[in-house]
């Protein structure tokens, strides 16, 4: 899903910006605001750095003391990317505001509850146990490797894209910035050496530092864009009577694009896939104290709504004031252009640039981690030494940057698909996950099924071409991503769960399968 | 309140918080307050509901039911 919006961001900014839409002094404007961002970013790791011991558990953890603000904006900004400030106005702007109610319904209250009833237990288990990877933890409770390293690869596999598309994103967006002077390979290769270095050097800590800066930032800029652009229209009642003239199905709750099927399995489908993002997921682990996720689970839904509303609203308002979009472009830098100076709409493409900067430093640093721990040390070397794993990591870093990099530049249209449905595919781990969190009668057999069952079912949907089936006069389509506007990925999960109840019930757990790992506390 | 019914109320508290976040009473409902759907305010008011329940639950429910480390 959100694959597809950044794809989106960087081809419009390509076409807004060669089109003559910013001058040449404007330009140069833009590219000093990014690069002095990425210094600052830069500076931060260098002093994060400073802090860091070698030892993998405060590389990829920041030894597990991440605190309320830190964790707050470290999770938010990983999960938003350009997805706020350009995919959802953009939605806003074709389809009306009510993706204000999809995306808080899904991220301020759904993912929410998630936090509670996945993160906190995971929070608890990893206190006890010590793991840094949600593979490694599944691994040692089932005694299975073989769950393990399913696992990490479910998991990487859905990344690669994912990592991918934000490189052609910022390669694009580059080249839009300085008009083409930077070829878009230049673009993508500078942005992927900047990153390796960075989180190469940095870790967890470093990350989690420049994504709270960042997280500040977008909020920041995006009320201050309300309040310049409501100023310059005169008010929010005169945005509403251009709606009502321009669109007026806007204002109505619900429309053909947002069916209740459309919202429900949108909502469900991303913030249960997102918990299983490995940034994300990694994050369950790294509170200083319950009281750092209490408090983070509380202000959850407030922070949302303060991004979402004026970011969407935005959107939706450029529609009503027939702010003329080009084909392929983004809404907001366009909106902007017209209502605030040059400079403070630079700023807000820096915004953006900066959020998919930090969403590929966090997925780099946590894939690297399921590489090293859950795939390399098992399957190849079990006796890595600590030292050597924390360089490993590293170079897992350089090596998956570089593949997604050069596959970046093939940019083949297949592969935006599959960027657009990674949601889909994490959120099929989600609900085996958690009946393996609550259920101790969980075995590995349920689990290998449940995992492999839904991922197969998803995965066909994805790759195999629609067929028209008729059933009884009725034409049905197969392998189609949504059944009777319902996306396939909730099927996907129904069987997930569903196998792994049933074959967990119909089989017996091995010796070695340790259900009191992941029993804490009241249980 | 014993130990189940306090259970069944928080898990009724957060049905009612998921389900309510869509005003789905209000479908095709038009009417704007200040420039903005009516909609768009229960949406708004109920993300700060949503706010409160989750706050009263890490007070009273959340080491009830996972167990706590240092509360």
């Amino acid at each position: 899903m959100a694959g597809i919006d950044i794809w989106e961001v960087s081809m419009a900014e390509t076409t807004l910006l060669s089109g003559g839409g910013l001058s040449t002094a404007a330009t140069s404007v833009e590219l000093l605001v990014v690069v002095g961002y990425l210094l600052v970013a830069l500076l931060v790791g260098l002093v994060a750095y400073r802090l860091t011991g070698t030892d993998a558990e405060d590389y990829y953890l920041a030894s597990r003391s991440l605190g309320t603000l830190v964790l707050l904006f470290t999770t938010f900004a990983t999960l938003l990317s350009a997805f706020t400030f350009f995919a959802g106005p953009n939605l806003a702007y074709r389809q009306g505001p009510e993706w204000i109610l999809v995306m808080g319904t899904m991220d301020g209250i759904l993912f929410a509850i998630l936090w509670y009833l996945i993160g906190y237990k995971q929070w608890l288990i990893g206190q006890q146990h010590g793991y840094v990877t949600l593979p490694e933890m599944l691994g040692d409770r089932f005694g299975s490797t073989w769950l393990r390293g399913l696992v990490a690869g479910v998991s990487l596999f859905w990344l690669f894209p994912y990592v991918m598309l934000q490189q052609m994103g910022a390669g694009e967006a580059l080249v839009g910035l300085t008009d083409g002077t930077v070829p878009y390979w230049g673009g993508a290769a500078l942005i992927t050496v900047f990153m390796i270095l960075y989180v190469g050097l940095a870790g967890m800590r470093g990350v989690a530092w420049t994504d709270t800066i960042q997280g500040l930032f977008m909020l920041s800029v995006i009320w201050i864009a309300v309040a310049w652009v409501l100023s310059a229209i005169g008010g929010p009642t005169v945005a509403a009577a251009g709606l009502d003239a321009n669109n007026p199905t806007f204002l109505a709750l619900g429309s053909s694009f947002y069916t209740p099927a459309y919202i429900i399995s949108t909502a469900v489908v991303i913030a249960f896939g997102v918990t299983m993002f490995p940034q994300i997921n990694q994050r369950f682990f790294v509170a200083e104290s319950a009281a750092v996720l209490k408090r983070s689970f509380t202000l959850w839904p407030v922070l949302v709504l303060l991004l979402f509303v004026p970011a969407f609203l935005l959107g939706t308002w450029a529609a009503g004031l027939g702010v003329s979009v080009p084909e392929g472009a983004n809404v907001l830098p366009v909106l902007l252009g017209e209502y605030t100076p040059a400079w403070f709409a630079a700023l807000v493409i820096a915004g953006a640039m900066a959020a998919m900067m930090s969403s590929s430093d966090s997925m780099l640093l946590s894939g690297s981690s399921y590489f090293t721990r859950d795939l390399y040390r098992p399957f190849v070397e079990p006796a890595v030494t600590a030292d050597r794993e924390a360089w490993l990591a590293r170079g897992g870093v350089v090596a998956f940057a570089t593949a997604t990099f050069l596959a970046s530049l093939t940019r083949p249209g297949t592969l935006i698909q599959v960027g657009s449905t990674a949601f889909g595919g994490f959120a099929q781990l989600t609900l085996p996950v958690m009946v393996a969190l609550y259920w101790p009668k969980t075995t590995r057999v349920g689990m290998l099924t449940g995992i492999s069952g839904s991922q197969l079912l998803y995965l066909s949907h994805v790759f195999v071409p629609t067929v028209p089936v008729d059933i009884g006069g009725a034409t049905i389509s197969l392998f189609a991503r949504t059944y009777g506007g319902w996306d396939v990925a909730l099927a996907g999960m129904m069987l997930g769960a569903a196998l792994t109840i049933s074959v967990s019930w119909l089989t017996t757990a091995g010796t070695d399968e340790a259900a009191e790992r992941f029993a804490v506390g009241a249980d | 309140m014993n130990p189940s019914m306090r259970a069944v109320g928080w898990l009724l508290a957060f049905a009612v918080v998921v389900a309510g976040a869509v005003p789905w009473f209000l479908w095709g409902n038009s009417q704007l307050i200040g420039g903005l759907p009516l909609w768009l305010w229960w949406h708004i008011g109920w993300m700060i509901v949503a706010t409160a329940v989750f706050a009263a639950f890490t007070r009273h429910g959340w080491d009830r039911y996972l167990g706590g480390i240092d509360g």
